[in-house]
């Protein structure tokens, strides 16, 4: 029999007692409610942590001094990278564009009756254009403030927030370690990303920084940002060799520095969302599950129920599999039904908790397919031995069924 | 062409047996109309029921067009309850909430004919339901009943109809309307059995063949 008239049999019968079918379909249509909107909220997590690593930066390679290719701790009192490192990457390598050499630590900074413990980023000029920073007030440093020993503050949003709770910044004077610093300008806020928050700091001139405030002769970082175009892998082997030239290292040695560039990152943020996905994802899908048996339990009765319909197609003429085609359409359709009304619910749902949330959700297109072919499976799985005990059915006591 | 040898079927209500079928042997050539009469109990709808490839005797061989129907499978039974052989129920056996067209259509659509609408409409004209095509079988008497039954049965052109007490829940008028309808199919060329307990009906038939107690007690 063709296909397309056992589709139309099927919603005539299902038509036809519309509440049960209605019942049958709920577990389906909130199983595919659930796991629509649990992948939006991990997919729209995973979008975040993606849009902030980006927002770090494009193109950029980070060299940090210390070993990391083996786990565990670092000796975070690694002393190896210092400015002429930095210094060398910019002027033997060709592919590279721009360096930031940067010093990291923390210190106390007041203002007024105002008193927080942050990061202090010592920083050269290029540091705001690397990391993609833009200045919401006042002004960047200058060129000629960055080479001298200058006493100017950057504030990160937070930062700015904190001491300058209902006051502009700019102008002002603040103390860091006891040193008074000009705020210049207030940094626009970047959000979390996870392990720094970059409107926690406050950027100081690299120079200040090294000298005065931290009195440290080495770097915590050296941000490389390549020219448009360039090979990542090349860049990163070509300052690991340079590095490991700079810093005399046998070839028994190991680099006493790490490169890391951003698909590293990606890499990393991506695996602890993926992670994140399945676990929403799993449980999710425990209410399919339980949908799945619902409509067992319907296609058993409905089976049980229509014993002589099936006797009379028998007796005319339907093979098993006619049978079986049917009634496996019929769950099939049940199914695929509340898979619609169940993505219908899903993306309504993830759109409310957006809304009303601080959760970012993203419902992406794939998702939506999976769910219409995991209930479609579920309608073929849970509707086969229903199904199936119909299409055995002796026909001769299928007829004598009252 | 029909024959059964020593058929044999045995049902049991608990501690008692009953023998519906005792070694019934029998042969009914192409383009018969034989009656099957006995009292009720007496293995009549036991001998349809096999003879229409619903049932499978306890021993004994049945042989259809030549074929051993024992040796056939599930699928094909049904193909041959499809192609080979209509049957008529005394209680219609209609699906209910499907119009008389859709009824008759439905043996056509199993055998995956593509003019099926049309072919159900004629078997319906036929059959003097031309004007009833879109009805459900809750909203036609039970002559109109049987006749989109009978229609039905004949729709796929099938060499043999069976029809287990066609007349049994009719009247007496209706019953004679029907009968005329099953002479006039057997006039065409169709092998009829029908089960009755009427003798009015069976008299109507050429050949009768007498049942009692599972066992063929007169034949002609």
């Amino acid at each position: 029999m063709l296909t397309w008239t056992l589709i139309k049999i099927a919603c005539q019968t299902l038509l036809a007692n519309p509440l049960r079918t209605f019942l049958a379909m709920l577990g389906i249509i909130i199983g595919v409610g659930a796991v629509i909107s649990m992948l939006a909220l991990g997919s729209g997590a995973k979008a975040q942590v993606m849009g902030r690593v980006t927002a770090m930066g494009t193109n950029l390679l980070v060299v940090r001094p210390g070993n990391d290719n083996r786990g565990g701790v670092r000796s975070q009192a690694n002393q190896s990278l210092k400015l002429a490192d930095a210094d060398s990457i910019l002027h033997n390598l060709p592919q590279v564009e721009a360096v930031s050499p940067l010093v990291m630590g923390r210190a106390q900074v007041k203002y007024l009756n105002q008193n927080i413990n942050t990061t202090i980023t010592g920083a050269p000029l290029t540091y705001l254009s690397l990391r993609d920073f833009e200045v919401s007030k006042g002004q960047s440093f200058s060129a000629l403030e960055d080479e001298h020993v200058a006493r100017l503050a950057l504030l990160g949003a937070n930062a700015a927030e904190q001491l300058f709770p209902d006051q502009n910044p700019v102008g002002e004077t603040i103390r860091v370690k006891n040193v008074n610093f000009k705020v210049v300008g207030v940094l626009k806020a970047k959000g979390d990303q996870g392990w720094f928050n970059p409107d926690d700091m406050v950027v100081i001139p690299l120079a200040t920084a090294m000298k005065q405030i931290l009195g440290q002769e080495y770097l915590s970082e050296i941000d490389v940002k390549m020219a448009a175009g360039a090979n990542a892998k090349a860049v990163e082997q070509q300052i690991g060799a340079l590095l490991r030239s700079n810093h005399r290292l046998r070839p028994e040695l190991e680099d006493d520095f790490h490169v890391r560039n951003q698909s590293d990152l990606v890499e990393m943020a991506s695996s602890f969302t993926r992670t994140f996905s399945l676990l929403l994802g799993g449980i999710a899908s425990i209410s399919l599950i339980v949908g799945g048996i619902g409509i067992m339990n319907i296609m058993l009765v409905t089976v049980t129920e229509r014993t002589r319909e099936i006797g009379i197609r028998k007796a005319i003429g339907a093979r098993e599999w006619d049978i079986l085609r049917q009634f496996l359409l019929e769950s099939i359709v049940i199914s695929g039904l509340g898979g619609v009304l169940g993505i219908a619910l899903g993306v309504t749902a993830a759109w409310l908790i957006g809304r009303f949330s601080d959760f970012t959700l993203l419902i992406e297109g794939q998702s939506i397919v999976l769910a219409l072919a995991v209930s479609a499976s579920v309608g073929i799985f849970f509707g086969y031995y229903p199904a199936r005990r119909a299409a055995l059915l002796n026909p001769i006591e299928a007829l004598r069924y009252e | 062409m029909i024959q059964t040898k020593n058929l044999r079927k045995t049902y049991r209500f608990g501690e008692t047996e009953v023998r519906a079928l005792d070694n019934v042997s029998l042969r009914i050539d192409p383009g018969e109309m034989v009656a099957i009469t006995g009292a009720s109990g007496s293995g009549k709808s036991t001998l349809m029921h096999i003879l229409g490839c619903l049932d499978t005797p306890d021993t004994g061989e049945y042989l259809l067009e030549g074929r051993n129907v024992a040796a056939l499978s599930r699928d094909e039974l049904a193909q041959v309850r499809n192609r080979r052989i209509g049957f008529v129920f005394q209680s219609f056996n209609l699906l209910p909430r499907v119009s008389a067209l859709e009824n008759v259509e439905l043996p056509l659509l199993y055998a995956g004919r593509h003019d099926a609408r049309q072919a159900a409409s004629q078997a319906l004209t036929t059959v003097g339901l031309g004007d009833r095509l879109g009805h459900d079988p809750s909203q036609l008497s039970g002559g109109q009943r049987q006749r989109v039954a009978i229609a039905r049965a004949m729709v796929g052109e099938p060499a043999i109809i069976l029809a287990d007490e066609p007349t049994g829940n009719l009247d007496s008028r209706t019953s004679l309307e029907i009968m005329a309808l099953f002479t006039q199919l057997n006039a065409g060329g169709h092998t009829i059995i029908l089960v009755t307990h009427d003798a009015q009906v069976a008299a109507i038939c050429r050949r009768q063949i007498q049942f009692l107690d599972g066992r063929v007690v007169a034949a002609c």
